[in-house]
């Protein structure tokens, strides 16, 4: 049996190993198309002030831990997959066969429709080569513009900040991190970031990016005439997942490639996994591209499981979650944190103190929650989503206090306190 | 035999001499805000639960890590922290369903129980025997693990 997996992310990675666990004796080929060991998008950033060298932001820390456990990582590019051949032809011009695939390809970053993205000095920061292009060019001083203040534009927004530029951060939408963040929390960062220093528009679009024979090379246009001169531009307005491969297989693509509750595409020998994948949503049940670390783990052991021999699992669908630290201060979304239909909501909101929590409940079931500035026992309210626990009286304890999420817990899953 | 932690609630007075020593143990100050066992309180029934990691088989923390900074122990099953690894993402702070792993914006790294290498100075600390240390067979383990494989996204696998 020849497991082959594209893609050396998170995802390709944990399936990789997890496969092994289940069986001792399978092939099992890891593919990437990046020059260096399989790494951690995620640990960018601190590699960007300083806090590891590149080789901590390997996936896997022990030398031979690929070779140990019997996996054959290559470093190549597959051009394409024919599904009735299953097999899937090489840049370099190989060819690999395979009995199961799974496809772990993860996204790529987008552009915006505007001029002047494709010009030097625009980077994304999506590659440890984008990081060593932006920890050149992000010298102090450096006026340095951010498009984008989604997850990913925040979670690198520290990172430029400390490193002593003059930081301008752009967001179309009405606030910082919208698909994560509820309107108080976001207006929070927003004004935590200013306090920092950092200058943040929101509800403002880039028209054009265009060069400057003046003292920075480039100039940012701001729709209603405005513009911002820029020695950098990293560009973080989106993602896309990497579906291109499939195009032409037959296989079902939607935003990604669409998976069942075994990860499992529409061709039986295809899995998919991680942010390339359109899997079952927890929370709405629905199928969507969530993105985002945990799931990228989850999927590949779900996947991984499904592809072995003799194994069977079904999967209930991931919570989609998100921690940010924005310049030291750390926010955390769950679930159905915009609140779901005849729900109700318990506040927080304690600005002086940058702390702010919101619950959303669904009958006396916690559905969703946003924490701002809030680093202890947050992942309870992961628990207490994932549990679907009763909540019972203590609902309406939660509604007066929502900080007692660990005693609202303890009662559920232990019993104590319960009337 | 792992041995792991067995909590009492009903034996619990509230002294928080467990969180004093988890501090002192872990970060050489004597300082509740810095424990990994933390002691909660129900006023209205009157009950102190002293709560921790119980180093639960799914490891959510560990799975979730994207730089492989938590390692099991294989001499006390612990899952740990390796600190000059973790890079403060904070992912194991909202994988783990129990709560149970924290991050410090002193140190900008995230800390949990790590049953202080096999000798739990909350154990020691205890004057009722609330915390002891026991076969792990006899913690009410499995009562834990119940919970854990309940709270599992992958609720139906079969073998």
């Amino acid at each position: 049996m020849h497991h082959v997996i594209i893609g050396a992310g998170p995802a390709g990675v944990v399936a990789a190993e997890h496969l092994r666990k289940l069986d001792a004796n399978c092939r099992i080929s890891l593919i990437g198309d990046e020059p260096e060991p399989p790494y951690s998008r995620m640990a960018l950033p601190y590699l960007l002030i300083d806090k590891i060298d590149e080789a901590g932001t390997y996936l896997r820390k022990s030398d031979g831990h690929y070779d140990r456990i019997g996996v054959e990582v290559r470093n190549d590019l597959v051009v394409s997959v024919s599904t009735s051949d299953r097999q899937l032809m090489l840049g370099g011009g190989g060819k690999v066969d395979y009995d199961k695939l799974l496809i772990a390809t993860g996204a790529r970053p987008t552009k915006p429709p505007i001029a002047g993205t494709d010009l030097a000095g625009v980077h994304s920061c999506w590659t440890l080569a984008d990081a060593r292009q932006i920890a050149e060019h992000t010298k102090p001083g450096a006026k340095v513009i951010l498009m984008g203040a989604g997850f990913i534009g925040c979670i690198i927004l520290e990172a430029l900040a400390s490193r002593g530029v003059e930081l301008t951060v752009i967001e179309m939408e009405d606030r910082m991190v919208p698909r994560m963040m509820n309107h108080s929390s976001a207006g929070l960062i927003k004004s935590w970031c200013e306090r920092k220093g950092v200058s943040v528009l929101t509800s403002m679009r880039v028209a054009a990016i265009q060069q400057d024979t003046g003292a920075h090379p480039l100039s940012v246009q701001l729709e209603g005439g405005a513009s911002h001169p820029a020695d950098l531009v990293i560009c973080a307005t989106g993602v896309a997942p990497n579906t291109e491969l499939l195009q032409g297989t037959g296989i079902t693509i939607d935003q990604g490639v669409l998976v069942n509750e075994h990860l499992q595409t529409s061709d039986a020998n295809v899995f998919a996994a991680g942010d390339v994948a359109q899997g079952k949503d927890f929370s709405t049940g629905e199928y969507s591209v969530q993105a985002i670390q945990p799931t990228a783990v989850e999927h590949g052991r779900v996947a991984a499981t499904n592809m072995a021999s003799g194994h069977d699992m079904v999967h209930a669908g991931c919570i989609n979650m998100n921690v940010l630290d924005t310049m030291g201060l750390v926010s955390a979304s769950f679930g159905a944190w915009e609140g779901v239909a005849n729900g109700e909501s318990a506040e927080l909101n304690d600005p002086g103190n940058y702390r702010y929590l919101n619950l959303q409940f669904e009958d006396d079931v916690l559905v969703g929650a946003n924490s701002l500035g809030l680093t202890q026992h947050v992942g309870v309210l992961r628990g207490l989503i994932q549990s679907r626990f009763h909540l019972g009286h203590w609902k309406d304890k939660l509604l007066n206090n929502p900080t007692q999420i660990m005693e609202a817990y303890m009662a559920a899953a232990q019993g104590i306190g319960k009337a | 035999m792992l041995k792991s932690l067995h909590i009492s609630p009903d034996k619990c007075t509230g002294c928080l001499q467990c969180e004093l020593a988890c501090s002192y143990e872990n970060e050489g100050v004597f300082n509740p805000a810095k424990s990994r066992i933390k002691v909660f309180t129900f006023h209205q029934e009157g009950r102190f639960v002293p709560y921790t990691c119980t180093q639960c088989d799914e490891a959510w923390c560990m799975q979730a890590c994207p730089v492989d900074a938590i390692v099991v122990n294989t001499a006390t099953g612990s899952k740990d922290v390796l600190a000059d690894v973790c890079v403060g993402c904070k992912v194991c702070t909202i994988a783990c369903p129990f709560g149970t792993v924290n991050y410090s914006q002193d140190t900008g790294k995230v800390i949990k129980c790590d049953l202080c290498g096999g000798n739990p100075q909350c154990v020691e600390a205890c004057p009722t025997a609330a915390i002891t240390y026991v076969d792990a067979d006899a913690t009410g383990l499995d009562r834990m693990r119940a919970w854990a494989g309940k709270t599992d996204n992958a609720a139906t696998a079969r073998a």
